[in-house]
């Protein structure tokens, strides 16, 4: 038997403690869903895939946010222990389950939306997987949103406005789309005190990404791109 | 996050510059004394042989350099292509740090 | 504060950060080498004094300083103390001119 301490309420809420029975390949995941479906049906918590794909199951597992479906309880318990909290950074809803609206507006405030210039008459954009600028974008295109890069962000937790490791990110690999037409526009939008300029390159997020995306690669990138629009006076 | 190699890097680097921005204005005026006279200026120099003061310029040496380690980190990782080594130029920067230190320490 | 701007602060800040990394390696080696065996007025200002190479060398020194600090000082206001207004911005200014006027006073003292 383990006790586990989930976080339940809001902001000025507590953890309660649990006593869950360990088993074999057991996963974070299966231990909040056994506490919700045997011992305390009132538990609110977020998960859909459980098997690693979705990121709706983020929380933070001893300290450390995490995809609860992929870590393993022998992984984290500590003297038969796991603590389990929301994600960090994120206002709490209730319980497990945060509030996601301001990590995706951040997203689009930092303009993180593709937008084209060819119409259905144009021939297609010939992009090849091996240019520089492809393999740049294919190292950051997989992030699926879960926030936990978000949630590890010493810079998002000191100032609000800061757009995050994951919107910074996603705006990188627009930046680096040859067939992306609003470059400049993105540029202005991510950069500054609220963007890449806040990131003081802690590496937490790229330390955390589940996907093993460096964002702090990408944001360092938006540094040089958006230095590089200041010379030639386009910024 | 706390525990990560690039936070304390991070933490270290501005922990150093704001203490050295503090510092900076006390170096600056005292070797400014030097206008006065140049027995105003030993008399600070002599205060300066107290072992505390000693220790402290110690200090602001070890302070500079982490802080020139931790600013190179920075713009290795903002303006050279990425590499996956970079968690060793904390390592490097503290390097640094240690050994401008001894080298004073030697010196004195 | 315009996006342009706050980028203009962060190229300054990288650009002083450059002159200042070759700056303060020059000054450790120096000072490591010049304290040995103790220091006095006498023997520091004989090496100083109308040495214009040097007076060269720490003006840029201090005019580095004055840029790179407060541009440092200016997220940590920010982010730790919560510094949002303009205020914030005139206040690293004075400290600007504090750390460049004390800094130049030194320099002339010295090297003059």
């Amino acid at each position: 038997m383990m006790q586990v301490r989930v976080w339940r309420g809001k902001a000025d809420g507590a953890f309660q403690e649990f006593e869950v029975q360990r088993h074999a390949s057991q996963t974070v995941l299966d231990v909040v869903t056994h506490i919700q479906r045997v011992l305390d049906s009132t538990l609110a918590y977020r998960f859909a895939c459980r098997v690693g794909m979705c990121g709706s199951c983020a929380m933070t597992v001893n300290g450390v946010a995490r995809w609860t479906c992929r870590t393993h309880v022998d992984k984290v318990v500590k003297k038969e222990q796991i603590e389990i909290a929301p994600l960090r950074n994120l206002p709490m809803i209730r319980d497990l389950v945060t509030d996601m609206s301001e990590f995706f507006d951040k997203w689009t405030k930092a303009k993180g939306r593709f937008e084209g210039a060819r119409t259905r008459s144009d021939d297609f954009a010939r992009v090849f997987p091996d240019s520089e600028d492809r393999k740049l974008v294919d190292a950051g295109i997989e992030c699926i949103g879960c926030a936990v890069c978000y949630s590890s962000c010493d810079v998002v937790s000191w100032n609000p406005d800061y757009l995050g490791p994951a919107a910074l990110n996603r705006a990188w690999t627009l930046v680096k789309d040859e067939r992306d037409s609003k470059k400049i526009e993105r540029l202005r939008a991510v950069a500054g005190d609220a963007g890449c300029h806040s990131c003081h390159t802690h590496m937490s997020c790229t330390e955390r990404c589940p996907k093993q995306i460096s964002p702090t690669a990408g944001i360092a990138g938006l540094k040089r791109e958006v230095s590089l629009a200041l010379f030639r006076k386009a910024l | 996050m706390i525990g990560h190699t690039g936070t304390w890097a991070a933490l270290v680097h501005r922990v150093s510059g704001i203490l050295l921005t503090l510092f900076l204005p006390v170096h600056f005026y005292a070797l400014g004394t030097t206008l006065e006279s140049a027995a105003a200026f030993d008399a600070l120099l002599e205060w300066t042989e107290r072992p505390l003061v000693k220790f402290g310029e110690w200090g602001i040496v070890v302070l500079l350099a982490a802080h020139l380690g931790g600013g190179l980190r920075v713009l290795a990782l903002e303006f050279l292509p990425w590499r996956d080594w970079q968690k060793s130029l904390a390592a490097a920067a503290a390097a640094l740090a240690l050994v401008m230190g001894l080298a004073f320490a030697l010196a004195l | 504060m315009s996006v342009k701007a706050q980028t203009i602060l962060w190229v300054t800040q990288r650009a002083s950060a450059a002159v200042l990394a070759l700056c303060v390696t020059v000054h450790l080696a120096t000072m490591v080498y010049a304290i040995r065996g103790g220091l006095s007025a006498a023997e520091i200002l004989s090496r100083t004094k109308g040495n214009a190479g040097w007076l060269a060398f720490y003006a840029v020194f201090v005019l580095a300083v004055t840029v790179h600090a407060p541009i440092g000082l200016r997220s940590v206001l920010l982010e730790w103390f919560g510094w949002r207004s303009a205020s914030r911005d005139v206040f690293l200014v004075g400290v600007a001119m504090l750390l460049g006027a004390l800094g130049m006073r030194a320099v002339l003292g010295v090297f003059l």
